[in-house]
Order: C-alpha cells, then structure tokens, then sequence
C-alpha cells in the first residue's frame, strides 16, 4: 500500500497494526479483556507478515516469550489488562535489568484483582512505573485517541529498540475499545529504529560494554556472538558480579541512560488560553473529558489551559512545573484515586492548589464533572 | 449550528447492537465522509446482560466519546428504555422494540414503537437480523446518514454471504417508518 489508508479503526487494532508497521513481528499473549482484539488480530496478521503469534499458558510465560523472542532479534510484543499485568511484572524487572527492548500493553480496567473486566480505569499508572521490584528504567506513554496509539505503539518499539528499555503503553478500555477515523500514513514513510548492533570482532565482544551513549550493542542469539543474560546484578561480561564498584556502575548506568535521554523522551502537548487561572493535567481518555470540559468553559467565558502528558513516566516534571507557575489551581482528573495528582504535586511545588477529579465506579469521566470543578474555582 | 449527533443502541447482549453502531459510524465517517466514534458498554456476560453501544456523528473534531445528550435512543429492551430515556435531550427521538418495551417514558421527546424483533422473525425469517430492522428504522427517522452510505456500510461489515438479507431487514425497518 503506497497510499494513505483512512478507515474506521479500533484503538486495539491500532496497537496491532503499529507493531506491524514498526516492524514487530512476533506477539506472545494470553488474551484477556478489554485487550483481547490486540491478539486476535495479531494472530491473523503476523503471519500474513511472516512473523509468529504464540498464545502462551499464562501472562507471565507471555511475558518470557517476548523477552526470548527479543533476544533472537525480532521485536516484540505483548498486551495484557490488571490482573495479567500484575503477573508479567517479575519478567518485567528481567527485561529491564538485562536491557531486552519489549514493549507491553496493558488496556487498564478497573481492578485491584479481576475487578472489573469490562470497565475502564486508570488505576495501573503506579504499577506500571513501579510494579517491580528495585530501581529500575522503564518507559510509559499514555494515548489519548486511535491514531495517537498507532503512532505511539511506533514510537514505543524506537524507543525500546534505541534505549533497550521496556516500553508500556497504558491504554484504557475507552480507548482501546473506541472506533474512530483514522488516516494512516504509507508504512514505507514511517521511521523505525533499530537497535544497535555490534561491529568488534567476536573474542572483543562484551556483552555489556557501553560507550558514552550509554546503551551497549546487542546482537542477537545465533548472530555468533558468545553473551551471558542474567536477572542478576552483572558486569559487563553479563556474568554476576558482587563487587560493590560494579554493581553501583551498572545500576547507575541502567536507570541514568533514561535520565541523559529524558528529553528526547518525556512528550507533553500545552494548550494555553490566554488569561487562564485554571490548568488541566490530564492523560489517556481523561484528556478527552477535559478537552470537552475546556470547550465548555469557554463557551461560559472561562478560560482554561491544558496540559496533556504523552509519556507519563518518566514523569514530565520540568514541564509540570512550568505549568504549575502559571495557573493558580491544577485539576487533574483521573480514572483512579489520584495517583497523578500526588506526582503532579510534588511536581508544582506549591506554585498552585492541586484538585482532583477522580471516578473508579467504572463509569468514564463526565466532562460536567470538571466544568463544575472549573466553576467551583473560577 | 455545526452538525453533533448522539445516538446510543441499547438493549440486551447478543442483540447485535455493537455491530450496529459499528455500522452507523462506518457509513458515517468513511461512505458520508464526516466524522464519528463508535463506543461500548457490556457486561463480563458471553450473552445476556445489558449491552450499549454509542455512536457520535459530527463534522468537527469529537472529544468526548460517549454520548450524553442523546439525539435518539434506540431501546431493544425494557430495562433499557427505563434506564436511558431520562438521557434524551428535549426534541429527540426513541426508538422502541414493541414486543419488549410495554411501558413508554413520558417527556419531551418522540417515541416510536415498532415490532422490529417479530418482523425479524415473520417478514425476514431471522430474528438474528433484528439489529438491522431497527438500523432502517434509525435511518428514516434521523436522517442524518444517508441511505446510500448505510448500505455501503451493512454490505462491508455483515458477514459474507448474509448481505442480502441484511439489506431487506434494513428496507423492512424503513418500511415500519413509512407505514
């Protein structure tokens, strides 16, 4: 296809059809909804494309399956919901201590445990920074929209490629569910990374060794290269290692690469309304209330500003901030008890009062619901 | 006024109704090239259980999914007229399933009362294809996607082979308007 391709698409769908376009070719899964559709039509599609789709016994076999996959050198997916999101976090930690670029998703919905199947929640977005165990680089974006979560399902595997970190994209099951117009651009225009292979001869090669860009080469099994992949804290060679010197470089370098890119990866979208008191701090299908909530509001002659966060972790402090210095009251509306809220105040450091708008009765936001908070503050 | 136009389907699970919105937007957004989302409601039931489906139609951007303010209600159940009539906005219309809906809400809007489910069964001999009498029903009474795009629509999204008689439930629900 060499042209644009408009149709009516599934945020799911889009996830699927991103992972092909960004050169994905093998899913290993285990569906469970509201993701469901993400496998079901891999499963049709990757092999139409040469690649493999695998249903796995459980999420956290899935989530072994990609690493594998991974570390053969096929980029790699899989998608969960709440309960199989909490399984696949022990390889989670795996992937990110051995630098396997994977990308997750995980389509949230209302939990804890099986909680509620069908209903959509932004409950995960601590898990999803947080749900291993130790320090550890992980990347998470939040799409607001069908086309937004083809081109962030893209960006996720350049950035797992460039980083060797794991990518999540926390969807909701609006916006995984929702369908919607979309225009998709010619796959050959769209840009991929791939991850940087090794160019030293085999006897030089460590596993583990980085330059100053931080991120060490990786060849993939069978590429004749000899490499060790462990969970373990490891040297360079990739074999364990115990001394204290070592491991303080390794950890450093794992969680700083994320900082010294932090840049290039932390993407917000600012709306400012001239003379605005008010600021939105939104994310994923909250956005979209607000973005109706803002509408309304100016149509009363209230002005509102809006900061939308594209990438949620690493968290977009700067930018908060700034945000934060302009507006005397933040509201930040959510699908859960708050958990943005408590990041977006440590982030505004006081320069403004912090609200939330929180729903987790499975109903998704109303857009009344912040005007009326709008109102109460204006 | 820009064009914003609020349905929600409403009804029991497996009465299709999914598939219909999916339709409404389709012929919306691709065959009469405006803009739509279609949205979902279900319960964690195989089948059974209460099922909703929206669908937005605009010619500008659409931020909010689901639908609130509704133009039309389509209501394939009792439980579901009782539930979401008060959604209606003043001037819209309803559309009842006769054989399911005995008790019709008093307000500010229109109700129509149509045995979808049993032209279905008796006219078309499918009570499976019920989702798309009520479909031409919608059609004469919204107008607001043309016949043409709706068509287009049902032929690219019913499963093969069952086009035909999709299209004659949907000319016998705009026959249930027209009578």
């Amino acid at each position: 296809m060499s042209e644009n391709r408009t149709l009516m698409m599934q945020g799911n769908v889009a996830v699927a059809e991103g992972a092909i376009d960004a050169g994905c070719r093998f899913f290993a899964g285990y569906p469970i909804t509201p993701s469901s559709e993400i496998a079901e039509h891999l499963s049709r599609r990757l092999p139409e494309m040469g690649g493999k789709f695998l249903q796995m016994e459980d999420e956290i076999g899935a989530m072994g399956a990609v690493i594998g996959g991974s570390l053969g050198g096929v980029k790699s997916l899989t998608a969960t919901s709440g309960p199989g999101f909490s399984l696949k976090q022990e390889n989670i930690g795996y992937a990110s201590i051995a630098e396997v670029p994977v990308v997750i998703i995980n389509v949230m919905r209302g939990g804890p445990s099986t909680g509620l199947p069908t209903l959509p929640s932004q409950g995960d977005v601590m898990q999803a920074r947080w749900g291993t165990h130790g320090d550890h680089p992980i990347i998470v974006l939040t799409p607001a929209g069908v086309r937004e979560t083809y081109d962030m399902t893209i960006r996720a595997f350049n950035m797992s490629e460039k980083y060797r970190v794991p990518v999540v994209i926390l969807l909701d099951e609006i916006i995984g569910h929702v369908y919607e117009k979309v225009t998709l651009p010619p796959p050959h225009t769209i840009e991929t990374i791939e991850r940087k292979k090794p160019d030293e001869p085999l006897e030089k090669f460590r596993a583990y060794r980085a330059d100053e860009s931080m991120i060490p080469p990786m060849p993939a099994f069978g590429d004749g290269y000899r490499f060790h992949v462990t969970g373990l804290v490891h040297d360079e060679t990739g074999f364990p290692t115990n001394n204290t010197q070592k491991i303080e470089e390794m950890l450093l370098r794992i969680n700083g690469k994320l900082d010294h890119y932090r840049d290039e990866i932390v993407e917000v979208e600012e709306h400012i309304e001239e003379g605005s008191q008010i600021g939105l701090v939104t994310y994923g299908s909250s956005a979209r209330s607000s973005r109706n909530a803002m509408r309304m509001a100016k149509e009363q002659g209230i002005p509102v500003s809006m900061l939308r966060l594209k990438t949620i972790w690493p968290f977009a402090t700067e930018e908060i901030l700034a945000f934060a210095k302009k507006h005397k009251y933040l509201i930040v509306p959510e699908l859960n008890l708050g958990q943005v809220k408590h990041e977006v105040e440590h982030a505004a450091a006081c320069h403004s009062e912090i609200f939330g708008v929180n729903k987790i009765s499975g109903d998704p936001i109303p857009p009344t619901d912040i005007f009326n908070k709008i109102k109460e503050l204006s | 006024m820009s064009l914003h136009y609020e349905i929600r389907l409403s009804g029991a699970g497996g009465q299709g109704l999914i598939l219909v919105g999916k339709i409404l937007a389709e012929a919306a957004a691709i065959y009469d090239e405006k803009n739509a989302t279609q949205s979902q409601s279900y319960g964690p039931e195989a089948r059974g259980g209460a099922s909703r489906s929206e669908v937005i139609i605009s010619d500008g951007d659409i931020d909010y999914p689901k639908a609130t303010n509704l133009d039309l209600l389509l209501a394939m159940t009792q439980e579901a007229m009782d539930k979401y009539s008060g959604d209606v906005k003043s001037g819209g219309i309803i559309v009842a399933d006769s054989e399911f809906v005995h008790n019709k809400p008093e307000g500010d809007f229109t109700v129509y009362s149509f045995p979808i489910t049993q032209v279905a069964e008796n006219e078309i001999g499918k009570k499976l294809v019920a989702n798309i009498v009520a479909l031409g029903a919608i059609e004469h009474l919204s107008g607001i996607i043309s016949e043409d795009a709706l068509l287009s629509a049902i032929r690219a999204r019913v499963p093969k082979g069952t086009e035909d008689i999709n299209i004659r439930a949907f000319k016998a629900g705009q026959a249930l308007v027209q009578k």
